[in-house]
């Protein structure tokens, strides 16, 4: 990749340290924060806890849960196709749709594997679905999130263009809040991994309260939002 | 039009707002939805333990940032570069909006759209991009609305259509839209989604703002709820960030706390429906993202806080949760202020970013309660730094000569223990002349401002020293 272009920094900079007082910092430490209360957020819930409560605040959210196990996923996918409009779908490119056993429902339902090499074609049709399903990769209790790390294949339009995006969540991914999370995307960019481009917390239905206040569901993202928890831990 | 909202002055537009009813209502019905729905949220919500920790953690998170911010812009603007997106420092908004106009062209450029950002209506990119024939499209829903209204401006920080009404928005896009529905807030809705989705689908250019920027990775976050943000920064093939040079935090860590906070004291959730963080990793093989990024990062007068009292206004994340509890925006409204910022806080920054002569009536619009300093999540002393403008203000010589005089007479009466004795003694005297009912309707000199809006208590015959000394010798009556 090559590097991009930075224009008027140092002086840029150089005002800023003239402004504090001081010359310009090439070296600083984060502290300690003397003050860290999300760590404590949810610390003694077990698993089990945790997990009702991503069901409660999905809820809460008007998002529609599903729990299933992993023998059951099969049929719990398929009853949110006919629920929710079935075809045309849209699934993102995903080693765990096979991981869960879930290749044979998604051919058998027609449902279009996103396609990176098809470029503009696989956001048509993105576009076009009634459902995208996506997995979670960090799902927060706290709130009823699902995470997403979205690259070129685990594509982002999946989860945002189609009516309702249908987000399967293993039991494992749930966390209590962002806190877990973002200390994960911490530790990757301490030890030089590269980060996705695209780091995106979803919390149900897209929405707005521009209008006189009144909450109205459904606005550029999608309508309806479904979290398929499943009992993998 | 930039920072600035209307020519009158400021009296004047107060004077307007007093007489609009409709905004006066709307802004005291969001003023207590959203205040009720942050308090739940915040020291109501007892999952997340004590608040003021969380404040706590929101002033030491700001105030390292600022303190070191030279150091940390570096760190940002060389991890964007490293992953292939361009950075650009503007000192100016003049120096913003030709970078971003140099850009446009370069791609010839004709459609934009945008998410919602404070910071590119404060330099005027509107503006500036269609002087140079790039149309840009508010997506947001409450700036599309304001859009397709020509030349209306945000009256809130958050929510920025507030003193419209639904019969309003509806006739507006009845007449500039082609809409034909009801007023309805989810059919008005479905309509801006049916408009704007091919929009989204067919602009070149995709421009947000940033709630945070991230330095260790060089990440840009957008705090939302319509989606919007996502279909900017996904369709265009290029995309502009633009962001106010303190709008940042060190670490991933350090964005959970400030997420936290924005959600939870602007709109009282615990999340918005989105946080997106975009890291540039531009090139041909991007597919549903931008082939090519810029940061724009702008200083726009915020240096000019940097080492002094007013310093810690820059630690401000845009909550508004101080303008939703202040008891003068809610009576006069957002325009009112005569800029995009508002409320307690608009009236910190204005005169800090635009100066003295355009700004430097607002922070009289304060009652110096100190509600805005108790509401701030990140502790930005409020309510001194509007004494303090007030100070400079007079110091300065912007203020009218009869406050002058006023203040200058105060300040020989109170630091002569004599005079003041004597004033406060006679007040109920001097006053006498004035006084209808046990109250003030049509006062003089420096209380003429006030009585125009309300009337003045009349000093008592009682004054605090003579009370004080009372209650000192314990006498019964005052106990």
């Amino acid at each position: 990749m090559h590097k991009g272009t930075i224009h008027n920094r140092d002086k840029f900079l150089g005002n800023i340290a003239d402004k504090l007082g001081r010359e310009r910092k090439t070296n600083v430490s984060r502290p300690d924060w003397e003050h860290q209360p999300q760590w404590a957020v949810y610390q003694d819930h077990t698993r089990d806890e945790l997990c009702a409560l991503f069901h409660k605040n999905s809820e809460e959210k008007g998002t529609h849960v599903l729990e299933t196990t992993m023998d059951q996923l099969e049929q719990t996918i398929v009853y949110v196709m006919e629920t929710y409009g079935g075809a045309p779908m849209v699934a993102t490119d995903d080693e765990r749709f096979k991981a869960f056993g879930l290749n044979a429902v998604m051919a058998t339902n027609d449902v279009h594997i996103w396609d990176a090499g098809s470029g503009s074609a696989s956001i048509e049709q993105a576009k076009q679905a009634n459902i995208g399903f996506l997995f979670s990769d960090a799902s927060l209790a706290e709130s009823g999130t699902i995470t997403q790390f979205n690259g070129r294949n685990i594509a982002r339009s999946v989860s945002l263009l189609p009516t309702t995006y249908a987000a399967i969540v293993p039991k494992s991914t749930i966390v209590p809040r962002m806190t877990q999370a973002t200390a994960t995307i911490h530790k990757h960019v301490d030890d030089g991994e590269d980060i996705s481009p695209y780091i995106n917390f979803i919390t149900g239905p897209s929405n707005s309260a521009d209008i006189e206040m009144n909450m109205v569901v459904g606005v550029h993202g999608p309508v309806k939002a479904v979290h398929i928890v499943v009992l993998d831990a | 039009m930039a920072m600035k909202i209307g020519e009158k002055p400021f009296f004047d537009r107060v004077d307007d707002a007093l007489d609009d009813t409709f905004m006066r209502q709307s802004m005291a019905n969001a003023q207590d939805g959203l205040r009720g729905k942050k308090i739940a949220a915040t020291e109501g919500d007892e999952a997340i333990g004590d608040w003021e920790n969380w404040r706590s953690a929101g002033e030491e998170i700001r105030r390292h940032t600022l303190e070191n911010l030279d150091y940390y812009l570096e760190q940002l603007s060389e991890n964007v570069a490293k992953r292939g997106g361009n950075v650009f420092f503007a000192e100016t908004a003049e120096e913003a909006n030709d970078y971003i106009q140099q850009v446009v062209k370069a791609k010839n450029a004709k459609n934009a759209t945008k998410a919602k950002s404070m910071v590119t209506e404060e330099i005027g990119l509107n503006e500036a991009l269609s002087e140079v024939g790039c149309q840009v499209h508010e997506t947001d829903l409450a700036e599309y609305i304001l859009q397709a209204e020509e030349d209306d401006r945000p009256s809130h920080i958050v929510v920025p259509s507030l003193h419209k009404n639904k019969s309003q928005i509806r006739d507006t896009l009845t007449e500039k839209a082609g809409y034909t529905g009801t007023d309805q807030p989810e059919e008005l809705t479905a309509f801006a989604r049916s408009q704007l989705r091919d929009v989204f689908m067919n602009a070149d250019i995709g421009i947000t703002g940033c709630n945070f920027g991230v330095a260790e990775s060089g990440s840009v976050s957008l705090v939302t709820n319509e989606g919007n943000a996502n279909m900017v920064t996904s369709y265009p093939e290029t995309q502009i960030s633009v962001m106010g040079m303190e709008r940042l935090v060190p670490t991933w860590e350090d964005l959970d706390v400030m997420v936290n906070l924005l959600s939870r004291s602007a709109v009282g959730q615990k999340i918005t429906t989105y946080v997106t963080n975009v890291t540039p990793d531009v090139g041909p093989e991007s597919v549903d993202g931008p082939k090519d990024f810029h940061l724009v990062i702008v200083d726009g007068g915020r240096s000019k806080a940097l080492g002094t009292e007013f310093q810690s206004a820059l630690h401000c994340i845009r909550c508004a949760a101080c303008v939703n509890v202040c008891p003068v925006y809610r009576h006069i409204g957002g325009h009112a202020y005569g800029s995009i910022y508002q409320g307690p806080i608009g009236a910190v920054l204005s005169p800090i970013l635009g100066g003295y002569e355009e700004y430097g009536e607002l922070p009289y619009a304060s009652s110096l309660c100190a509600a805005c300093t108790e509401a701030c999540p990140v502790k930005i002393p409020l309510h001194e730094q509007l004494i303090r403008h007030r100070e400079i203000y007079v110091e300065e010589n912007y203020a009218e000569k009869s406050e002058k005089a006023a203040m200058t007479a105060f300040g020989i009466g109170a630091s002569t223990p004599s005079l003041f004795k004597i004033a406060t003694k006679g007040a109920p005297t001097f006053a006498k002349p004035f006084v209808h009912d046990g109250s003030i309707s049509n006062g003089p000199g420096p209380m003429k401002l006030w009585t125009k809006i309300r009337e003045f208590p009349a000093p008592g015959n009682e004054n605090f020293r003579k009370w004080f000394q009372e209650h000192k010798k314990g006498d019964s009556r005052n106990a």
